[in-house]
């Protein structure tokens, strides 16, 4: 058993030179066989995993990742993690996902740096205002919490805020839940790898799937660029690249769209904004990271795309939207800007079941929400794979509601990836 | 991303709105084949490569157009007017002989 | 002993005189002066401190590049923070302080990290701060404690709050040629390609055209290079076909060869001009483009390197000629490489002494030897800095024999006494557009650099970025560049002959000399060697874990020096070559873009605003004006010490009374014409359009293609083939595009032609007992009785002598007309109708009284069409035509579209008398310490006039089976509980007989 991390080790370490640090996770060659293949080393996959691992006790697992591990949108998003949701489907399970999260950085021996700073959405109009209070009252009915702010509380919350009346859209008042925040999300993923890898798990990179195996209808197993494995069990948490590899598997047509969406960070600065914000005439969200650079984003580039890169109006409009709130940010300096790719379903929720075929599971249709999911989608996933069936969690959460008309579209924009 | 709309030449993405998969085959309207309606409806092949897709050239002429475009490199190698021989198909063609001038 | 201004040489104009303060301290410069070359002169060695363990920091660039000397600039209360001082131009007045210290730059109290030391190696905060498990700090509490204070000890400058009072503007831009970078290389291609007669945009980040030809000793056709430089760019000033670009930073390479660039227009001005901007966003579409945008040098990983004093080779040769200062007056290099010889020998013609030129290499060319003896400088073959000595500024150096064949240290170490130590560890293509481009580069081993890779889109490299590093070769590939660029063929010419400094372009292939101390690898987050290695012991070797777990290169330089040093550690500690270690995709920006400049004209003043053509006389009549979506409307019309719901109360039993008017401009309206419009309207509603006569209006309900509600509205026949529809003010722009799209796509042999009127007409809303009388009063050429204009009838007459439509329509449950009129009208007809109706007591009301009597009639607006319901749960599945199929006909009958839990339009009545809130849930039971239970929500609510108590409408789970029982609100955000009956939506005159008169 490895090391623990803590404040002690830390100095033991150092004391040594830290020479005697091991690697985070090993870098095993995949075995002939597993129990379960993961295919996708991202945030979902790696959580997956560690819940096999540890809530069900399966160990014989791997996860298969094509590039690096944590290369998808668990490195590239914009930290926030929230359960602010509408509709109670959402709710309960990113709920759940933000119970485990409070207790995350204990559970994996590692520092997740989730602080709970709070996520407050601006509302701009009256009737904006009564749908934020329609959502917080939801959360509410639900245990979870929110409240409402007014603008004079919002101010000194956030003292660089433009909130007169003079401003184009001025704040009428905001959805704040407390317990949300951000959490940095690189060490989410290596989290999940060194306390999945110690619980026995084989996280293998620079490993590609390249076609599933089969016996008939029912996958057994997959093709990669480092040879054929077999697998009980095929779970694919693989995001943006969702349609691609179910084409592996003969499924020619998904629910999902692959689409480019944007984040930003300025260079670092003093301690500017305590919370996550987002503004409610556009799509503007922003948030601090502790090295200080403002990280924001808005909406989605608006068409299929697995380039991993946008294009300028969506830049030059998260600019603008920044500017109408903060003012005094004219003069900050945009640093980096990037691009993931986001796996839009049709009606902004997730997909998290078993099958479509046997012996596969399926977890995609993050949106741009899946980083806050990481917990609660691999703990649903892992029980799903293990137990043959949903947890009640994600019962909702299946493929076939679309053409059922179960949908839960939290924004209410029916089957247009491109407006979730 | 510039996209050259067959009436108006080439223009920024800006100009235009997306409205998705082209692939997609909308049922005769009395069709009763559930299937079909919901495959119409909900499902896509989002490939990583080529893709037919419509866009409409909001801020423009607000024709719709059929672009194939490559999803991995944001290559656009056609652009059509979707009503094909209705209407407009004499003056696009003209059109994109002028379009061509321009570039 | 200390750095200084040299008495000549420089391209500073010393007979100009700047004044300007850093931290509070007055100085001067000249013109010509950055900011950084003019605290050199001054002797300034402290520029900033590091990130993490706040060491003191020299310059060690004199370019964009620069991680060390950053600074605020300040105008008044407007901050510009986290500014490399080698990009700031100075000007009379410039107010620029120090950053990230406490409490002076001198003096700084965080200096204290440094003796955390080994306990704050790389990522050592992911392994520790997880506080108790339990107790009153479990969970995130201990983090976030800690966090509190990592977050104030972290960042770099600080953001105002003030506004920028600075304009920016953007300029789309067309050209055949972009050439980036006018160096040799760059001023070459321009030249070509505008001698093609091309359409030539030549831009660089420097104020002054000419790159390495500023501080070349180098002579081009036998004039120094500089005034080579001068002479082309003089004479592609003169030509129509080019745009100089001067302090122009290409920072973005997006598709179909759009490039973004930023203009600093007037940041080196203590005014702007009349009508300048501060910052110009070029967004370029370029043809083709020409990247000649040079190399970074690399610096030398070794302890103490950091120190201020410690310099790149290529920036002391910059100093010195190009700005007339001396780094230092006793210099010592340290190189693997022939450029620095350059250095060398330019130093000591400015005035310096060279004590010692340390190189890695045993064996040097006779070339260098003879560069070493024209600076007078010892030469030290085969030998490394081991360590450097001083506090704020250098005062030292230890020499120690090294073999670069094992990076073993021989003997002992010597000691040397320098105030600067310049070094140069090889040259880096600047890739970044290229690899921004989308194509990944190639390692060359050669060079010991990354190459740009091969173009996916139309752009040609040329000089230093392609790793020709001589001028002779820059100025040959740049004009070969610009010819190409410009599609004009390769003809022989005679090229400028250039007299250049001899040097082999290969460096030794060594990044890092290993021995005691703190060697850096990324400056500004103060990542180290050993950082590296640890993130090699840990696990993180592909480069993206490196940079993420280290910080490695995410600093504001964004590793624009530490890239290749950082992953050449790495591929040793792997014992891989280092492409085998990867290299990273360089994003946007090339280097950070001021987000005003990126807003533009939108910075203030972010959408439109849309006014309805009554505006200004809602204004004048003492309206508050509500902001919906881009649309303003009047909310009330309230008198002098009125509250909002006494105004709106007095509004809406006004109207009811006797009559009201408002202005309804902004409903959607578009033209559906041509022969199939009717057939078309039959498609796109839910129920019959083509049965309606000529002169009538109908009430219309559009489904999306899943099955669920759309939108709804009246749509008039005008003619046989002429209607005219109306949307809600909201989905105005989206049943437009829904409409367009069918016609173009779905069924593109209907001949029907939709044309969005919404801005053609003015429209007023006349309701009440006594609307008809007015009507009747001020409209000629039309009778308006009820035979004339039965309900849903459409006349067309006269008001004050202006055409008008008038249709018989009520959205408030009066007997209503909606009067239409030309835009340009709408005041002088709305006039004429509230002069008209004066005798008969008609109000104005507005959106708060019309919600308050539509919520009264049960209609349904946005917020029960909220993209979630069906027209059965919004009770309308009346208009649910089965004679024909509609768009959304097949799907809306599925299993959840018809379940019986589905939420229901319900209509709410408070039974405390205490007003309800909208958003306000509802339940059996009240639980107020712990709400649970929710069956639904309060859409839209009021106090009814009408009714004499507070009403709701509500979506409520299977609500048409709840009518006539009793639950709660529950609204614990504003901790409002009580009873309610649930009822019918249609609260008043439920059968319509007041609208039907």
């Amino acid at each position: 058993m490895m090391a623990e991390y803590s404040a002690f080790s830390l100095l033991a370490n150092a004391l040594k030179g830290n020479r005697d640090w091991k690697p985070a996770w090993r870098k095993p060659d995949p075995k002939a066989s597993y129990d379960v293949i993961i295919i996708g080393g991202g945030g979902h996959g790696l959580a997956t995993a560690y819940y096999l691992a540890k809530e069900h006790g399966i160990t014989n697992v791997a996860v298969l990742e094509k590039g690096w591990l944590g290369s998808g949108n668990v490195g590239r998003n914009t930290t926030a993690v929230r359960s602010n949701y509408l509709l109670p489907a959402n709710t309960r399970f990113y709920e759940h996902s933000m119970k485990l999260w409070e207790n995350l950085s204990h559970e994996l021996n590692y520092n997740v740096m989730f602080s709970q700073r709070g996520c407050l959405n601006l509302a701009h109009t009256p009737a904006q205002f009564d749908d934020y209070a329609r959502r917080g009252n939801a959360m509410r009915h639900l245990g979870v919490d929110a409240e409402l702010m007014t603008p004079a509380q919002i101010k000194r919350l956030i003292p660089a805020l433009d909130i007169s009346d003079s401003a184009r859209f001025p704040v009428v008042g905001g959805l704040m839940q407390r317990r949300a925040g951000t959490a940095r999300h690189d060490a989410v993923a290596w989290g999940y790898a060194r306390g999945a890898d110690r619980r026995g798990v084989d996280i293998i990179e620079n490993c590609e799937v390249t076609g599933f195996l089969r016996d008939g209808d029912r996958i057994t197993g997959v093709s990669t660029s480092r040879g054929d494995i077999r697998a009980k069990k095929v779970a694919v948490a693989v995001a943006g690249s969702t349609g691609r590899v179910m084409q592996l598997a003969g499924i020619d047509t998904m629910p999902i769209e692959s689409h480019v969406l944007q984040a930003f960070v300025t260079e670092s600065l003093k301690p500017f904004i305590d919370t996550v914000v987002t503004f409610g005439m556009g799509h503007f969200y922003m948030s601090q990271s502790d090295k200080g650079g403002l990280i924001y984003g808005g909406d989605i580039d608006g068409y299929n795309s697995y380039a991993q890169r946008g294009n300028l109006p969506v830049v030059d409009e998260v600019m603008s939207e920044m500017l109408a709130l903060f003012p005094g940010l004219a003069r900050v300096r945009m640093l980096r800007s990037w691009g993931g790719v986001c796996d839009m379903s049709m009606d902004g929720s997730p997909i998290i079941t078993a099958g479509p075929l046997p012996g596969m599971y399926l977890n995609c249709g993050w949106c741009y929400g899946g980083f806050k999911a990481t917990p609660a989608s691999g703990w649903c996933f892992a029980w799903t794979i293990a137990k043959d069936q949903p947890h009640d969690l994600n019962a909702p959460f299946t493929l076939d509601r679309f053409h059922r008309g179960l949908v839960i579209d939290d924004k209410g924009q029916g089957a247009n990836p491109r407006l979730h | 991303m510039l996209i050259t709309c067959p009436y108006c030449g080439p223009r920024d993405v800006i100009e235009f709105t997306y409205q998705g998969d082209g692939n997609r085959e909308r049922p005769d309207p009395a069709s009763q084949n559930f299937e079909a309606w919901n495959a119409y409806v909900y499902d896509r092949l989002n490939p990583a490569g080529d893709h037919n897709e419509i866009w409409q050239h909001s801020g423009g002429c607000r024709a719709h157009l059929k672009v194939v475009r490559n999803t991995l490199t944001h290559e656009i190698s056609s652009v059509v007017f979707t009503r094909g021989d209705h209407g407009r198909g004499d003056h696009g063609s003209a059109a994109r002989g002028k379009a061509e001038d321009k570039s | 002993m200390s750095p200084r201004r040299t008495d000549t040489g420089g391209r500073i104009d010393r007979l100009k005189t700047i004044r300007f303060t850093f931290d509070g301290a007055p100085y001067t410069g000249h013109a010509g002066d950055t900011l950084a070359s003019a605290l050199l002169a001054k002797g300034v060695t402290l520029y900033g401190r590091s990130f993490k363990y706040h060491r003191p920091r020299g310059l060690l660039t004199a370019g964009v590049e620069e991680p060390n000397a950053l600074v605020t600039v300040l105008k008044g209360e407007v901050r510009e923070p986290n500014i490399p001082a080698t990009m700031v131009e100075i000007h009379d007045g410039l107010v620029a302080i120090s950053q990230n210290r406490f409490p002076s730059l001198a003096w700084d109290i965080n200096a204290v990290n440094q003796l955390g030391g080994k306990v704050l190696s790389a990522g050592f905060y992911y392994k520790t701060f997880m506080g108790p498990v339990f107790g009153p700090l479990k969970g995130t509490r201990f983090w976030m404690f800690c966090e509190h204070f990592i977050r104030r000890a972290a960042g770099l400058g600080s953001a105002g709050s003030a506004k920028d009072p600075a304009r920016y503007e953007r300029m789309n831009a067309f050209c055949d040629v972009l050439v980036v970078g006018s160096g040799p290389a760059g001023l070459m291609a321009a030249k070509a390609a505008a001698d093609q007669g091309a359409r030539v945009m030549l831009a660089d980040l420097e104020p002054r055209f000419g790159g390495s030809a500023n501080w070349s000793d180098e002579t081009i056709d036998g004039a120094p290079a500089a005034d080579w430089a001068r002479r082309i760019v003089a004479q592609l000033e003169g030509r129509d076909n080019v745009r100089l670009l001067p302090r122009t930073t290409v920072w973005g390479y997006y598709d179909n060869n759009t490039l973004a660039a930023l203009e600093r227009v007037s940041d080196h001005k203590e005014q702007p001009g009349k009508g300048e901007p501060r910052h110009r966003y070029w967004a370029i579409r370029a043809k083709s483009v020409v990247l000649a945008t040079g190399a970074f040098e690399r610096p030398l990983v070794f302890p103490g390197n950091d120190r201020p004093g410690v310099m790149l080779a290529h920036a002391a040769e910059r100093y010195a000629n190009e700005f007339g200062v001396l780094p230092g007056e006793r210099i010592a290099l340290f190189t693997n490489n022939d450029s620095a010889y350059r250095a060398a020998v330019a130093l000591k013609k400015a005035g310096a002494a060279v004590v010692a030129i340390a190189d890695v290499r045993p064996e040097l060319s006779p070339e260098m030897r003879k560069l070493a003896a024209e600076a007078e400088a010892e030469i030290f073959a085969g030998h490394a800095v081991v360590a450097t000595e001083g506090g704020k500024a250098l005062s030292g150096l230890k020499l120690q024999r090294f073999d670069m064949t094992n990076g073993a240290l021989i003997g002992d170490a010597r000691s040397i006494h320098a105030d600067c130590l310049l070094m140069s560890g090889g040259w880096s293509p600047t890739i970044h557009l290229a690899s921004q481009a989308g194509a990944k580069a190639e390692w060359n081993a050669a060079r010991q650099a990354f190459l740009p890779p091969k173009p996916t889109q139309q752009w040609i490299g040329a000089g230093a970025f392609t790793g020709s590093f001589s001028t002779t070769e820059a100025i040959a590939e740049g004009r070969a560049a610009g010819l190409a660029a410009a599609g004009g063929q390769s003809t022989p010419a005679v090229l400028p002959v250039v007299e250049a400094v001899p040097g082999d372009p290969d460096p030794a292939p060594v990044f890092e000399i290993r021995a005691k101390g703190k060697s850096f690898v990324d400056f500004q987050h103060d990542v180290t060697a050993e950082d590296v290695r640890l993130a090699h012991r840990e696990g993180f070797v592909s480069v993206e874990h490196l940079k993420r777990y280290t910080t490695l290169g995410m600093a504001t330089d964004q590793g624009k020096s530490s890239n290749v040093p950082g992953l050449a550690i790495m591929a040793e500690a792997l014992g891989k070559p280092i492409p085998e270690v990867g290299t990273t995709r360089f994003r946007p920006p090339f280097a950070p873009v001021s987000i005003g400049s990126l807003a533009a004209e939108r910075f203030g003043d972010l959408k439109p605003e849309r006014l309805t053509p009554m505006h200004d006389w809602h204004l004048a009549n003492g309206a508050t004006m509500y902001s919906a979506g881009l649309w303003y409307r009047p909310m009330i019309y309230g008198h002098a010490g009125e509250t909002v719901e006494q105004a709106y109360v007095r509004e809406a039993k006004a109207t009811r009374e006797s009559a009201g008017i408002v202005d309804v401009s902004t409903l959607g309206k578009i033209a559906v014409q041509g022969p199939d419009a009717a057939a078309f309207l039959d498609r796109v509603y839910t129920n019959m359009f083509s049965t309606l006569a000529v002169g009538k209006a109908r009430y219309g309900l559009m489904l999306r293609e899943d099955g669920l509600a759309f939108d709804d509205g009246t749509t008039w026949r005008l003619g046989e083939q002429d209607f005219l529809m109306t949307t809600t003010t909201a989905n105005a722009g989206k049943v437009m595009q829904h409409l367009e799209y069918f016609l173009d796509v779905i069924w593109p042999e209907l001949k029907v032609h939709v044309t969005s009127v919404t801005d053609e007409w003015a429209g007023a809303a006349i309701g009440g007992p006594k609307a008809r009388q007015i009507l009747a009063a001020c409209v000629t050429g039309t009778a308006v009785d009820n035979a004339t204009l039965p309900f849903m009838g459409i006349v067309r007459g006269e008001i004050a002598g202006v055409p008008v439509m008038i249709c018989r329509l009520s959205f408030s449950g009066e007997m209503a007309f909606e009067v239409y009129s030309g835009a340009g009208h709408g005041t002088h007809v709305w006039e004429a109708l509230v002069e008209a109706g004066k005798p008969f007591g008609l109000v104005t009301y507005g959106l708060e009284a019309l919600g308050t009597m539509r919520i009264e009639k049960g209609h349904v607006t946005g917020a029960e069409i909220d993209g979630r319901t069906t027209a059965r749960d919004l009770h309308l599945d009346w208009m649910l035509s089965k004679k024909k199929p509609f768009i959304g006909s097949a799907m809306m009958d599925r299993e959840g579209l018809i379940a019986s839990d589905r939420l229901e339009l319900v209509g709410l009545i408070s039974l405390d008398n205490k007003p309800l809130n909208g958003g306000a849930h509802i339940v059996e039971e009240v639980d107020e310490a712990n709400p649970h239970g929710s069956i639904g929500h309060i859409t839209a609510c009021c106090y009814s006039p009408a009714l004499g108590k507070h009403i709701a409408l509500a979506l409520v789970k299977g609500g048409k089976a709840r009518q006539g029982t009793r639950a709660h609100v529950s609204d614990p955000l504003r901790n409002r509980f009580g009873p309610i009956e649930i009822v019918s939506n249609h609260f008043f005159d439920p059968d319509g007989s007041r609208m039907h008169g």
